[in-house]
This record gives C-alpha cells, structure tokens and sequence, in this order.
C-alpha cells in the first residue's frame, strides 16, 4: 500500500463545503474553504461526536453542527474557551487528485 | 577551453540566467539555446499590454538578436528538443539538431491547463501564454464579436480586458462563486467583478463550462445549467502546469514539476532546470519574481560557487488593467495565530487587508489603491515586527503614526435618498436637513420632527449614526450591540443598510458595511443569507453553504449524526393511504423511531444521511411533501376538529388551520414559527402558546401572537379580531411579513414583539390598513418563490453530492 491514498478529484469537494471519506477507523471530513484551501479531520468534533462534515465552514474553521464549537480546520483544535482536538489528516494535492496520508488512516483504525 | 552549456528553452528564466552568468564568469561558456517559440526572447508579461494595444511586440523584447550575437550564442529557433540523452551528454530536437552539453540547463517553463470538455479542440479555442496566442486573439478580435474567457484569474481577467479593449463583446466564466479567489477575498473579488462590468465586460461567476459548441470553428458555449451563450472566439486561461515531459522523459526525478534542490541542481548533477518547470521545496511558481532568484542562483553554480543556494520566494502579483489597481502578496490562510486587519471603503472602491501573524505581516491584498504595496511587501518579506505601527498599519506608509478609520463610514456613504427609517419613509436627506433647520440634539427631539425610528424603532442606531455625522461629538449615542465579532453594526442597522444601500449578496454587504473579518462566521452569514432572501426574494439566490446543515438537506440532525424526515401533514390532516406510506417507508429503511410531535405530525427518527433522497422519494410518490420541521420557517399549524365533529366548535378550525399552512409553508423567517387554529375558547390545539393563533369565536375570529412554549413559557396577546376567513389570513400574513423584515435573526417572535413593542405592531398590520395590504402583497411576492418542496428537488438530483460520501475504503481492499 502506498504511502498516499486518492480520495477522488479536488473539484469533488463544494467551496466551504466538504465531502465525507469512509474509512475502517471512522469516517473522514474534506473540506474546502473560501480560498480553496484543502483539509482534512477525522469526522468526529472533539465535544460530543458531532459529524464536522456537516457543519458551517467560515474561513479556515467550521462550526460543528451539534453544539457549535469552532474547530480550526489547519489544526484540528477547537477553538476560543473549548478545549480538544479532533485528528487532522495530512493531505496534499497531486495534479487535480487529492491524497489522505495512509499512515494517519490506518492509525485512527488502529 | 569554453564548456559546454545547452539550454532548453528561450524564456525569461533562461534568459535571465544567461545574463547574470556572462556577467560573472565571462567567456567560461560556449552556449546553444533551443527555443521552440521562432523568436527571440521577450517579456512574456507583458504579454496583456500588446493584446490591449498599449504596447508592441519590439517594445517587450529582452534580448534582440545582437545580443546572441555578442555572447556567441548558438540559437535554435523554432526547434523543440524532443529528447535529452544522458548518456551521450546531449540533446536532440525535432528535426534533428543535436549538441553536446558538459551542462545542461532545462527552462522548459510551463504550459497552459485545458479543460478537457468537449468542443476544447476546435478552432477558435486558444490559451493565453505566447505571443502565437496574442495574435490569435488579435486576429479574431478584427471581426469584433463575441469572446468567451474561461478563468476568472489574473491571466484570464488581463485576456479579457484585451479583448475588449479591442472591440470585442466580452464576457468571463469563472468556476467560483468570485473572481481571484486565490488572491483575493469574496469582497475584494466583488469589487473587482463590479470594476469589470463598468467597463462593459460580463462576469458571470459559479458558471461551470459543460461544452464549447461548433462543427469546424467555435460557435458559442454552453454551461451546466443549459445557458449557451455565442462566442466568436474562446480562451482558456484556467492555469499553467510546469512542462516536465522531456525531463521526466530523461528519467530525471519529477513530480508536479522538475525537482531541483536548493543549488537547482536536478537528479542529475550536470544538470540545472531553473523556472516554472521547477518543483523546489513542493512549490511551483507562476511568477517572474521567484524565476529571477532561481536564475540567479543557477548562474552562480555555473559559475562555479557551490554555496550559491535558493530558498524558495514570497510572492506579489499585480493585475496588468489600466485603471483597476490590483495588488496581492504572500499567505491569506486563516489559523488561530493569525489576524486580520481590513479596511474598507466602498465609496471609494477601496479595500486593504493584511494577515498578520506573530505581529509580523503574511500577507497584503490592496485593491483600488495600491500604493503601498511594495511598503508592505517589504514589511512582508523582511519579517518586520509592526507591533509599533498596528495602529495605523493599514493606511500605509504616510499615516504611520496617523488616525484610524471612521467606524461610521458606512452611514456617512449613504446618499441623501437613501431611506433610513422604513415605517414612515423618512431618508438620511431629510433627517440631516431637520437636524440643521430646527437645531435638534436629541434621539427624542428627531423622533418628534421626523418621525424616523417613531414606530417600530429598529433603524434607532442608524439614526443615532447620523445624529452623531451631523452633529459631531455634541450628540452621544448609546452603544448598539453589534451583530457578531464581524462587524460593529447591530442586526437593526445591518438589515436598514442592505436596505438602503440596495446591497444584494453577502461578499457586497461585507465590503459595503466595512466588515471586520474576510468572509464572515457562522453566526453573520447564515444572518446575512435570511436578511437577503427576506429583502430581495426575486433576486437573490440563496447560499446554502450559509445554512446550518439542517436547513441545507431539508432534515433534522440528530445527536448521533442521523436525521428525521417529518412530512408535511396540512392542519394536521392525515389519511390511511399517507399512514400506509410512512409505515413502508420505516420498515424499507430500517426507520428506528416513528414518533408523533407536539405540532401533529409524524416524525421518523434515525435516518441514515445517504438514505435521506430515497425515503424522501418514496414520500413525495405518495403525496406528501416537506414538512419543514427543521426550519427557521412555517413549520405546523397545529389545529382541533372545529365544527366538523365538535360539539362545541363555533368553525371550521380545521379548515382555516390547512388553508393557512397552504398559503404559508415554505417561508422562512427569523426563527421558526409554529400557528395554531382552535375552534372554540376551550382552545385545545393550544393555540395560545404559539407564535402566531387563531381562536375562532362564534362572531368571528380572534388572532393571537407572540406566544411560545419552549425556553420560555408565554401566552399569547390578542392583536384583533377579524368577522372572516380572508381577512384573517390577510391579517397572519402581513404580521408574519413584519417580523421577516423586523426580526433580528434567531429571534423569536415573542422577543421581537417584546423589542419593537406591541402597539407598533397593532399599528401597523390592524389599524393601519394600507401598510398591512402592502405587507400581504410583500408576503405575497416572497411566496411565489418559496413554494418549492425541498425535497423533491433533491431527489430530482439537486446537491446530489451531499448524500454520498466521496469514497469509502471501510471495505477489505482498503486494509491491505
């Protein structure tokens, strides 16, 4: 297995949306902010569990959809007085495809 | 004995490395050029001044064919090398030509990015990245027409100012939602989309190109959305990737682009690649600025100095316009230790902003006035601590030390016409002049003369704004709370501003009412996307990526990431044949939970996310359609069983209740908003803790509103009571329509009321009957796009990404 793994092509991901990777550790969030940037978080806001797939991405943060913590997307921390840390992913970009670090996958399944 | 140098390619890089090299080590090189372009080497950007017509090719020319000369230069025009042998030491091109190298320098440079669509190949289409392309474009634009520029970036903005400074009918397509996204925030990019269509060319962004149309020569395009529009001439100025091919070809080490290290050295030693063909440090790099340190660099090894080293560029760009001042330098990422310092002045059509992290400057955008764009950059690239200069930091260099911003700049733009109070139609003109004529001082005294936030009171702030402008510091205004972290205007002063101003998107608002961050959070652009709905219903489209996730898919999360599907049941009103479809669809998609509401309806808990289009599907064969149980909207009219089957009902309570929810469903407001109609004063639809309720009366109906039944406990007030039907809808609807315009979002109703005070409200939707009438006919209008079941366009396809995941390893392939 190679150390990166392709997720599909860039143009997948909505701007300041995201798309959801299932993995055999827990699903994975990609998100895409304003700018164009890529991220990557495991799935899962430090608080409760709340899918951040799902919530408002503004700048390079999403506000999870449960209970509104911000976690930053570059991070993974929440932000302001929460405290935690949901996982980040490594990501790059090769060509028009984005890659997730296969290390980091199979650590979350570990 | 001279070495020898072959280079490939005549661009700039090369060329500028040729320079610094002869300079230091003069007469060490015997060298050879293949360049596959049939001229000499020319500054390729400015490329966009020769397509407008304000220059000519001689006038970009670098080095003229005397200047091969003199240094002796071998050059092969027109020939592309086709092959670097390793072995052998040498290349060979196309036709043949072939020379031996001691070292070789690959400057291949980059090629333009095509969208491989249909129609991408015929005729007509062209790239913008040499002067072939220029002529091309020159050459079409002689017949005038239609040009098509696909690319709202720097290259494909410059394209399209060329072309309709040559006559051209111009129009942009650009894949994001504004233009220069890369550079340049949503505000930014709006003003420099409105500079753009002053000058006659058509910006069209979110335009995805599906098809370039024609049999022999392009004839026009078509977008995803099935618009076509007629082109004469297209070009694709989408991007540039790094032209690897040969040197991957040699087998040299290759990624995006050729890998040098930081002495440009490729794989293999005796080899140098300097430009945009490069991958230094995982970065490719588009502009000249860096390619000038790489040739730098690259002459000095050649040269012969093994400490020469290149460690990757800051960059700046500037857009090539006559008259649109444009600048864009470093790193816009938001992190948590960075900050942002705006400026804005939409009158001017000025906008700063600086990224500041550990008191150091990232990055800069200045747009309209550019000045001090190398100031800044300089700031940027020597790391300067500007801890002494925050202050004043964004006026730039000659108020170092100077005032800051008016925070009131957005009113003082405003012109006279523009309407501050909406209750009684009074503009800031009038307000100004009243002020001076009578030399009024306080709130009250404006209040009495002018009658401007005398009712419901909501522009208060503003008008207290516009005290403060004509009257200074002898008028002390109280503090308005402001919306969120984004901005210092309140919800009031906001929604008056989009108002009076006519602001039409959020990227407007945010540049035109100065907002502090770069694109919003999450609690002013969910705000924002409401206050332009609710204002413009015709025009403005509304953002989903702004919606909290349960507005954005039609359903309701739930705390372990499922949702519940509540199909609308009107009044209540259900049938065996709807009951049969519910009970299928629970048993067909493993439904865990079927559950009956507080507002009457059936609510099915715990659907999976990607089964959501398929259960709503099944629903919608069936008859039934969104409830909106998830909405800031018209979720229930919750009702009893009237005079149908009561024994006390005085009417028909569950007929008013469906035709009221038929006429109002799909409406979105401030905050939900749940009715009840009961049939008598025993009141068992319990309309008196509803935000809005009818209780029907012998003689008539009494409505009722503000009540709630949730954080707090209130019972309703009486607002009137009507003798009809009509004029009780009538009377609903234009209250409603009064809390969409006045409510703060996430207010409820009862909050609303309490803040603008009931006897405005009585004033205007009972006593008031013109007012109301309007506010029915508002309602109205805002209804006839608002009827559309959500759901049926989803399973129509509408966001189909958002119901499957991108990919799924959890299958066995993804664990070996």
């Amino acid at each position: 297995m190679s150390e990166w793994i392709d997720v599909g092509p860039v143009e997948d991901v909505p701007l300041l949306g995201s798309r959801v990777v299932q993995t055999p550790g827990g699903d994975i969030a990609v998100f895409k902010a304003a700018d164009g940037t890529l991220f990557a978080l495991r799935d899962r806001c430090p608080h409760k569990g709340g899918p951040l797939s799902q919530g408002i991405v503004h700048g390079h943060s999403v506000t999870c959809p449960l209970h509104n913590w911000v976690i930053s997307l570059k991070t993974g921390e929440a932000q302001g007085a929460d405290q935690g840390c949901t996982h980040r992913i490594p990501l790059r970009i090769e060509g028009s495809r984005i890659l997730l670090a296969a290390s980091a996958l199979l650590a979350l399944a570990a | 004995m001279p070495k020898k140098l072959v280079v490939i390619g005549n661009g700039m890089a090369a060329g500028h490395a040729l320079e610094e090299l002869f300079e230091r080590a003069p007469g060490d090189y015997e060298v050879t050029i293949f360049g596959a372009e049939p001229r000499v080497n020319y500054n390729r950007i400015m490329l966009s001044p020769v397509l407008s017509g304000e220059k000519a090719y001689e006038d970009i020319l670098i080095h003229d064919d005397a200047w091969y000369e003199t240094h002796g230069i071998t050059l092969h025009r027109g020939k592309q090398v086709v092959e670097i042998d390793r072995m052998a030491r040498r290349v060979i091109a196309a036709d043949g030509t072939a020379a031996e190298y001691d070292q070789l320098l690959v400057a291949t440079g980059s090629m333009p990015f095509v969208v491989p669509i249909p129609g991408a190949t015929l005729p007509g289409v062209v790239t913008y990245r040499d002067l072939d392309d220029v002529h091309r474009m020159l050459e079409a634009a002689q017949g005038g027409g239609h040009a098509i520029v696909i690319g709202g970036g720097l290259l494909g903005l410059e394209a399209a100012a060329g072309l309709r400074a040559q006559g051209m009918e111009v129009t942009v397509l650009h894949l994001m939602p504004t233009l220069m996204e890369r550079q340049l925030d949503p505000s930014a990019g709006y003003l420099l989309q409105k500079a753009f269509e002053d000058r006659g060319i058509a910006v069209r962004c979110k335009a995805n190109t599906h098809a370039i149309l024609g049999d022999t020569q392009v004839t026009g395009v078509r977008l995803d959305d099935g618009t076509e529009l007629p082109a004469d001439i297209v070009v694709m100025a989408v991007g540039i990737r790094p032209n690897a091919v040969l040197a991957k070809d040699a087998g040299l080490e290759t990624n995006r682009g050729v890998l040098v290290g930081d002495d440009m050295r490729t794989s293999d030693p005796d080899i140098f690649s300097v430009g945009e063909c490069v991958e230094h440090r995982g970065l490719c790099y588009g502009l000249v600025a860096p390619l000038y340190e790489m040739a730098k660099v690259v002459a000095a090894q050649l040269a012969g100095d093994r400490t020469a080293a290149y460690t990757g560029s800051v960059t700046a760009t500037k857009l090539k316009v006559t008259g649109i001042d444009l600048f864009s330098a470093g790193d816009f990422g938001e992190a948590k230790d960075r900050q942002d310092i705006v400026l804005r002045d939409a009158a001017r059509g000025i906008y700063k902003r600086l990224v500041l992290k550990e008191n150091r400057i990232v990055g800069a955008v200045l747009y309209g006035e550019t000045g001090d764009g190398s100031w800044f950059f300089d700031l940027l690239r020597k790391e300067t601590d500007v801890t002494d200069l925050r202050d004043t930091l964004i006026f730039g260099q000659s108020y170092v030390g100077g005032a800051p911003l008016d925070p009131m700049a957005a009113v003082a733009a405003l012109p006279d016409d523009a309407e501050i109070c909406g209750c009684n139609g009074v503009c800031k003109g009038k307000i100004v002049q009243t002020i001076t004529d009578k030399g009024l001082s306080t709130l009250a005294e404006v209040r009495a003369h002018t009658k401007a936030s005398a009712s419901c009171g909501t522009c208060t702030g503003l008008v207290e704004q516009v005290m403060t402008l004509t009257l200074g510091d002898k008028f002390a205004k109280s503090a308005v709370e402001p919306m969120c972290g984004c901005t210092d205007l309140g919800h009031d002063d906001v929604r008056r501003l989009i108002r009076a101003a006519g602001l039409k998107s959020i990227p407007a608002v945010m540049q035109e009412l100065g907002w502090k961050t770069s694109c919003g959070c999450a609690k002013c652009r969910p705000a924002l996307n409401y206050y332009l709905l609710c204002d413009w219903p015709e025009e403005y489209e509304d953002d989903g990526r702004s919606r909290f996730i349960n507005e954005r898919i039609h359903a309701n999360i739930q705390k372990d990431g499922t949702y519940s599907v509540v199909p609308r049941m009107w009044g209540g009103l259900t049938n065996p044949r709807e009951l049969r479809a519910i009970a299928d669809v629970a048993e067909k998609y493993n439904i865990p939970t079927v559950k009956v509401t507080g507002g009457q309806r059936i609510d099915l808990l715990g659907v999976r996310k990607e089964d959501l289009p398929a259960v709503w599907a099944d629903l919608n064969d069936a008859g039934m359609v969104s409830g909106h149980a998830y909405a800031k909207g018209l979720r229930t009219v919750k009702t009893c069983v009237g005079t149908e089957w009561c024994r006390f009902g005085t009417q028909d309570s569950t007929g008013l209740g469906v035709k009221i929810e038929k006429f109002m469903w799909g409406s979105w407001t401030p905050a939900k908003v749940k009715m009840g109609v009961s049939g008598c004063p025993r009141n068992c639809a319990e309309s008196t803790c509803k935000d809005v309720g009818v209780i029907c009366v012998d003689s008539g109906f009494e409505i009722h509103f503000a009540g709630a039944a949730g954080l707090h406990i209130k019972g309703t007030q009486i607002l009137c009571k009507v003798p009809d039907e009509d004029e009780c809808i009538e009377v609903i609807a234009a209250l409603t329509q009064l809390y969409r315009e006045q409510g703060h979002y996430l207010e409820r109703m009862y909050k609303w009321a309490d803040r603008v005070g009931v006897d405005s409200i009585k004033a205007t939707v009972v006593e008031d009957l013109e007012k109301r009438r309007a506010l029915y006919e508002r309602f109205v209008i805002s209804q006839r796009n608002a009827q559309v079941d959500p759901w049926a366009e989803r399973v129509a396809g509408r966001d189909a990404h958002e119901f499957r995941p991108m990919a799924n390893f959890t299958l066995a392939e993804a664990a070996e």
